[in-house]
């Protein structure tokens, strides 16, 4: 018999395991506090689900705040939906708007890496479908243990095999991303997954259920046990080695179902049908009826048995905390569920109304006729428990900040080999074994792709375009998280910026320790701070993000990782630039100063042994700024550019050199080391016609960009550093080797 | 001379937006079939797209074949009208008994997107009579069970008869005799694992070498016409 509400009331003394589902003691008094009674066991689960880290943002919301004192607007308007949608919105021209988000699917990924991945694709993609967008692409942003270690062998081939499958099958391009290696992912792997989708201005959806009398309608995919307390016993707790097996908790994903999904969903757009509308993700039925509910301007009424089942003995609370996949909740009018059950019929989506929205303040669930639930929905979606947890300079920061890396020997090795070990670093090689397993082309409009260094999609047919790119370097960020996070926002904007796009907002994946570690959270605090000043620097408003806490196995959690995805526009993508070496005969030119930056380097890193101490290169937003300002106005003039990322000089020529198949050559221009391997920011790779030159030059003066002749693209397939000499083929066999090496021994 | 070409939309197609946009690119007027209705009504040519029909599930291909269009269309590639099957599309043609073989899983176990380099090996047929015999061409790629495989009779009869339309030059997926593409005996029928749709549009194609299938089209219906 189900523990309904009138049966909490008279037996107040049960006991419930409220520690089981990830409760401490004062939240589950205050739950009975909000209820005046104890919960029943099906209004427990929902608070335990929404009440988690992962929903409730608890450790996070106090910080994350500080996002929403940045400016609404972006430097081509204002934002159309912000922080707190499934998906931020914005304005890029032509009647056109844009959604974009990042998020995290980490825990999973190490439990059952393929499945992992995989609804971390879909999750991202659903929350793009429910703003009113047609997804057009997707990126992916992973992290890894040691690329030698035999549990990144099983980790990464799923993980990708898991993102390429889903998105794949969904006929989404994967445009680009990144992967990365440091010992400290190893048993806590990254997999951030980042959607885009594109809507005209007036198909701008949102997720409240309003009038009194409509429909409820959930649709899509059956609900199983799959996935029950994914979210609570999953991704808000640290992995205890030797814990037991967590797999029943990650959910198994239907990439087909998704597309029909996808479809049918923009069908009953079009056709007007859909009042309100919301994915089920993370907390399933639990997020989504009490965040529609609490969104409106009434109350819910839910009849829980009509809930369509692939396993007809799940109890009420299971069905509340599933989170099987590809399922989406609707809210209707009356005189419209019959052409929306049409449309759902024409696509093989099974539809079924379960409930109606009410005048009242309440989201009540009934099971069988007996009522379950009888909540403030508010109370479930939005007034969790906000904690002020302790967060403190962790005192090992400053031995590490003290052992910089520019005091290293340079001598270490001869040069030219230091420089084949930089290429072929894990960090630095050749990504085609992972991009290869990606379709890049579906959907027919994409421009750029990996290995640019941001992807680029075609929104219509007069040109307007736009660029991603998402960044972070965690090694950098661990030496100083404030502008770690800095770091990678202005790698990202400049990546699109190198592409001819004007970067203009920003979406962010914010991976850390648990919380509840001092040192993570004071790393956790730094990197927020350094995203807020940045952003308000560069002008770019953030529209929406996640938090993943609980990265770490026992004591050691992962470098701290906020990843940072930056959206730029761009006019008319014919005029892109790529990153591609150009025509034999073209001038290289450095962008930007170069100093003698070598903490947190590659270089550093496979030269000196896994070394990381010093202090993180000097941000530059202003630098940056001015970059994309030449690039916005010039990029014309310019038959190439290429970012300078991990790896400096040396990886932004040889591996534009390698892309394009030609040789190229570039002098040395002081301490050689420092001038190859060091990685200052704000600087880009371009190449230039000869016969424009002097306009380009004068470009560079204008925006006050410092430029140098560097090098040549060459005839034939010698690449020429300084005096160092070698020939295509051998760095790009160094190049490509380390990955394929590693996942096929 | 244009024609009317229409392009199938099963559940869990994914490149048909992008064939219609390719064959309108082309010059032909693009026309959406559904997969559930029953005739193909009027157009001179059909293109089966790439995608994951009904996911795959079962065999890549197994269920799109029963669609209640495809009656249709087998009937009328048997008299003779252009099909041409890209990827799942040939996935579908082979299914359907339209042409021999089969796809099976890559022989590597995973997806593969790259561009891919193959050679004209047959020009006799009404997608590749643009083509000169032997030319290399640059058509993307992308499958996860692109693995053509077919009996050993087979393979001698589509080698004997020249019905191997298109080969690869570096074999992406470990089919037999490195094939990449073949033809029914009439030379109607066409199906291929490479995506000559995605090579249409310089802007976000590595080469323009799709437009010779549909080039190739053109010339046949400009001779019927004739």
């Amino acid at each position: 018999m189900a523990d309904t509400t009138a049966n909490a009331a008279n037996t107040p003394d049960v006991e419930q395991p409220w520690a089981d589902l990830g409760l401490k003691e004062d939240e589950y008094q205050r739950i009975r506090e909000i209820l005046g009674r104890r919960p029943t066991a099906a209004e427990l689960a929902m608070y335990s689900v929404m009440w988690s880290e992962h929903c409730s943002y608890k450790s996070s919301k106090v910080h994350l705040r500080k996002f929403g004192d940045l400016p609404k607007t972006t430097p081509r308007g204002e934002l159309l939906a912000g922080i707190g949608e499934n998906a931020g919105v914005l304005d890029i021209g032509n009647g056109w708007a844009v959604t974009f988000k990042i998020e995290s699917h980490n825990h999973p990924s190490y439990v059952e890496p393929h499945q992992g991945a995989a609804t971390g694709v879909g999750g991202i993609v659903r929350d793009i479908l429910a703003m009113g967008a047609r997804p057009v692409g997707v990126m992916d942003s992973l992290r890894f243990g040691p690329l030698d270690l035999p549990d990144t062998q099983r980790v990464l081939p799923g993980v990708v095999a898991g993102v390429g499958t889903y998105g794949n099958c969904l006929g989404l391009p994967n445009i680009g991303g990144e992967a990365f290696f440091d010992p400290t992912y190893s048993g806590n792997p990254l997999v951030n997954a980042l959607g885009v989708g594109v809507l005209k201005h007036e198909d701008l959806h949102l997720a409240h259920a309003s009038g009194t009398g409509n429909k409820v309608v959930l649709y899509g995919a059956t609900t199983g046990g799959d996935g029950i307390g994914g979210v609570s016993v999953l991704a808000s707790e640290t992995f205890d080695a030797d814990g037991p097996a967590k797999r029943p908790s990650v959910q198994v994903g239907d990439p087909f179902m998704e597309k029909l999904l996808i479809e049918c969903t923009l069908e009953l757009f079009a056709a007007g049908v859909v009042t309100g509308i919301q994915d089920l993700g993370g907390a399933g039925l639990s997020c989504a009826t009490s965040e529609l509910a609490s969104a409106g301007d009434g109350g819910m009424h839910i009849e829980l048995d009509r809930t369509p089942l692939r396993d007809s003995s799940l109890s009420p609370e299971e069905i509340l905390m599933s989170e099987s996949q590809e399922r989406m909740m609707a809210v209707v009018e009356p005189g419209r569920v019959d052409e929306f059950m049409e449309i759902c019929a024409k696509w093989d989506v099974e539809a079924t109304v379960i409930g109606e929205v009410t005048d009242g303040d309440r989201l009540v669930i009934d099971w069988h006729g007996e009522t379950v639930v009888d909540v403030p929905p508010r109370t479930v979606a939005h007034d969790g428990p906000v904690y002020e947890r302790p967060y403190a300079r962790p005192e090992w920061i400053d031995k590490v900040n003290a052992d910089a890396a520019e005091d290293l020997a340079r001598d270490a090795l001869p040069l030219r080999e230091q420089v084949l070990r930089v290429m072929g670093a894990p960090n630095v090689a050749d990504r085609t074994w992972i991009t290869e397993q990606y379709d890049r082309y579906v959907l027919g409009d994409t421009v750029l792709a990996r290995p640019e260094s941001a992807g680029m999609i075609r929104v219509d047919e007069d040109g307007l375009g736009v660029a991603l790119s998402v960044d972070c370097n965690g090694r950098i960020a661990y030496l100083n998280p404030y502008l770690g996070a800095q770091h990678a926002l202005a790698q990202a904007y400049r990546c699109v910026a190198a592409t001819g796009a004007e970067p203009v907002a920003v979406s962010d994946c914010l991976n850390f320790g648990s919380p509840e570690d001092p040192s993570a959270m004071w790393q956790f605090v730094e990197a927020i701070l350094g995203l807020v000043d940045g952003c308000r620097e560069l002008g770019t408003p953030v529209t929406g993000g996640n938090v993943s806490f609980y990265n770490q196995t026992g004591e050691t959690a992962i470098v701290p990782t906020p990843t940072v995805g930056v959206l730029g526009v761009i006019d008319d993508v014919a005029t892109r630039v790529s990153s591609k070496l150009p025509d034999v005969g073209h001038e290289l030119w450095l962008l930007g100063e170069s100093r003698d930056e070598l903490s947190g380097s590659v270089w550093a890193d496979v030269v000196h042994d896994g070394h990381l101490g010093g202090m993180p290169p000097k941000v530059d937003l202003e630098a940056e700024k001015r970059l994309v300002a030449l690039m916005s106005e010039a990029h014309g003039l310019v038959a190439s550019a290429r970012p300078l990322v991990e790896g400096g000089l040396v990886r932004a020529a040889v591996e534009s050199a390698i892309i394009a198949g030609r040789g190229v050559e570039i002098e040395q221009q002081g301490e050689p080391v420092a001038w190859w391997f060091g990685e200052s920011s704000a600087r880009l790779l371009v190449g230039v016609d000869p016969a424009v030159a002097a306009e380009w030059n004068a470009a560079c003066e204008k925006h006050e960009v410092p430029a140098v002749r560097v090098g040549t693209v060459l005839d034939g397939t010698q690449v020429r550093l300084g005096d160092m000499e070698f020939s295509l083929e051998e760095l790009s066999g160094t190049w490509r080797a380390p990955i394929p090496a590693a996942m096929e021994s | 001379m244009s024609g009317r070409v229409g392009v199938v939309t099963f559940p869990g197609s994914l490149d048909d937006r992008d064939a219609l946009r390719a064959v309108e690119q082309c010059g032909f007027a693009p026309v959406p079939l559904w997969h559930g209705s029953d005739t193909i009504d009027d157009v001179d040519a059909v293109i089966l797209p790439g995608g994951f029909s009904y996911g795959d599930y079962l065999r890549a291909g197994a269920l799109a074949r029963f669609s209640p269009l495809m009656a249709d269309i087998i009937k009328r590639a048997e008299a003779g009208m252009p099909v041409l099957g890209i990827c799942n599309g040939f996935q579908v043609l082979c299914e359907s008994h339209l042409l021999p073989g089969a796809l099976t899983r890559n022989a590597h176990r995973r997806f593969r997107c790259r561009d891919e380099r193959l050679l004209v090996e047959s020009v006799d047929t009404v997608w590749s009579n643009a083509f000169t015999d032997g030319q290399e061409i640059n058509i993307v790629l992308k499958n996860g069970e692109g693995n053509y495989v077919a009996d050993a009779e087979t393979l001698m009869v589509l080698e004997a008869e020249r019905r191997v339309v298109f080969r690869y030059l570096e074999n992406p997926n470990g089919s037999m005799n490195d094939i990449a593409g073949i033809t029914n005996e009439r030379g109607n029928v066409v199906g291929l694992m490479p995506h000559p749709e995605h090579n249409v549009d310089p802007l976000v194609a590595p080469s323009t070498d799709g437009r010779g299938f549909f080039a190739s089209l053109t010339n046949f219906l400009s001779r019927v016409a004739a």
